[in-house]
């Protein structure tokens, strides 16, 4: 436990360190609210969709959730470049403990993220429908963390340094945003776009996090449970498996 | 005490085409001071991968401390401290916290760790800068951090990897002193590379000359100047491995990197 644990401690501290990485991530989602909140608002309206922001708010806080926990999950390529990896990998500790800390870690900082935009949503305009389900909503945050770290981790085992990273951002994490539910509404897409929605899990993420907030959702609220937990647990582990495959 | 605590039979490993180590035996006695020469891309840092369980061998058994390096990792693991070729410190982490992290993920008992960090932090005169981040540490700094770091599991052999690589005269001779203290006190075994060879030949007890991954000569400084007919250790090595420069450095990582993201091993 006790490895765990300063695996966990470890990463919050780095977070808590990293003053501008932590304010930086904030610009993204505060653009989105603001560019997209406001803009398209009205035409949202118009077309009968209702308040855009309170639609948006859970997509936003989804999306950050995602970049800051893929990007503390691809970490381990910084900790093998800057060969704080071999201390661990070195270590009697196994491996699969080492990735327990990290992943939950890493998720924690998400999940504070998250917490941190929607903090920023409600300066905005945002009002969540019902407050006592905001315990629901921080387990659906903390999810999203979950599943995206390992699945940064695991990408992370197989790189040797960062020069794949602008493909691993734009060829998986913007679609997986993009097409998950979190800009528009999934009812009556195109053929194509509907299906690659229904097989992305951060759709039942950012859609358990709505009805979290606004008590409306695409899907069943257990089946958008089930299907992040299980996504998660999966993605955990083969990210294990492929942490534990590690040599240096 | 003519115990061997390392031994290595027939090692062999493999990157794709490239035989990194071919058929490599030798022993460590306990208690040894034992250095590892041998030109760049001769296979020092590699064979230290696999005696320090980072990296599989192709075939061939490795005992450390009596056990199997494949079997019996996590005990493996516990007998040794490594000092790596380069850098292995959480920059974003203070000296006092890179310690800890350390004491914990070797199970060093909770009530003793405070005790221990303080003592090695004095020991290698870090210990006023215990609650600064490591980024602001200076080279020489670092690499006594790391040799603290190694120590404080108190293990049976200290693995050295090149460690007064890029130091000045001063900080080196200190490093040395350390080391040979530890060896005489602790009765501590300690394995070596580096590319000082007035260094090897003064601090270590046996030597060990290795080249193209196959081991040429093993013998204390003085049987290898003798063997050679030379003055100094620099010109026994040079008689033992020639004048060509190695062609190691980028060309090579990349190959090995290759094949192990491709996975031909």
């Amino acid at each position: 436990m006790r490895t765990v644990y300063i695996m966990w401690i470890r990463q919050l501290k780095r977070y808590w360190r990293s003053k501008p990485r932590m304010f930086g991530s904030l610009a993204q989602p505060i653009l989105f609210l603001v560019a997209l909140g406001f803009g398209f608002g009205p035409i949202f309206q118009k077309a009968g969709g209702g308040n855009y922001i309170d639609f948006l708010a859970p997509g936003v806080i989804a999306m950050s959730i995602l970049f800051t926990a893929v990007f503390t999950g691809i970490e381990v390529i910084w900790d093998r470049q800057f060969g704080f990896l071999k201390e661990t990998l070195v270590a009697p500790v196994p491996r699969f403990k080492i990735m327990i800390g990290r992943t939950l870690g890493g998720a924690t900082v998400a999940t504070l993220q998250g917490i941190v935009v929607f903090l920023i949503c409600l300066l905005i305009g945002f009002r969540p429908d019902n407050w006592t389900m905001l315990p629901l909503a921080i387990v659906f945050m903390f999810l999203i963390a979950t599943l995206f770290t390992s699945m940064g981790t695991a990408i992370a085992s197989r790189l040797n340094d960062m020069q794949a990273f602008p493909l691993i951002i734009n060829f998986l994490i913007m679609p997986i945003f993009f097409l998950s539910g979190s800009l528009f509404p999934l009812d009556g897409l195109p053929g194509v776009i509907e299906t690659i929605a229904k097989i992305n899990p951060l759709s039942y993420g950012v859609d358990g996090l709505r009805y979290a907030f606004t008590g409306i959702s695409h899907f069943n609220i257990w089946l958008d449970f089930g299907v992040v937990l299980i996504v998660a647990l999966v993605i955990n582990l083969i990210g294990t498996y492929m942490f534990s495959k590690i040599e240096i | 005490m003519e115990e061997n605590i390392i031994e290595v039979n027939k090692l062999v490993k493999k990157f794709g085409k490239i035989t990194a180590v071919d058929k490599v035996s030798f022993n460590v006695k306990k208690g040894e001071i034992f250095a590892f020469l041998g030109p760049n891309g001769a296979g020092k840092t590699t064979t230290i991968k696999m005696l320090t369980t980072l990296l599989h061998q192709s075939s061939g058994t490795l005992k450390v401390n009596g056990f199997d390096t494949l079997k019996e990792q996590s005990e493996v693991r516990k007998s040794f401290g490594i000092v790596f070729q380069d850098p292995s410190l959480d920059d974003e982490l203070t000296a006092y916290e890179n310690m800890e992290f350390h004491a914990v993920f070797y199970h060093v008992p909770q009530k003793e760790i405070k005790g221990r960090v303080e003592k090695l932090l004095k020991f290698v005169e870090l210990y006023d800068r215990k609650d600064f981040l490591v980024k602001t540490f200076s080279g020489g700094m670092k690499r006594r951090l790391e040799i603290a770091r190694a120590l404080l599991h108190h293990p049976k052999i200290l693995f050295l990897d090149e460690p007064t690589l890029g130091l000045d005269p001063q900080t080196r001779n200190h490093l040395w002193d350390y080391v040979k203290e530890l060896n005489r006190k602790e009765g501590m075994t300690v394995f070596l590379t580096t590319h000082y060879m007035e260094e090897a030949d003064k601090i270590s007890d046996r030597i060990a000359i290795i080249d193209h991954g196959k081991i040429i000569k093993v013998g204390s400084g003085k049987e290898l100047k003798k063997f050679t007919k030379t003055k100094n250790l620099e010109d026994a090595f040079l008689k033992l491995t020639g004048h060509i420069i190695r062609e190691e450095s980028s060309s090579s990582d990349t190959s090995r990197q290759h094949a192990r993201l491709w996975g031909r091993r």
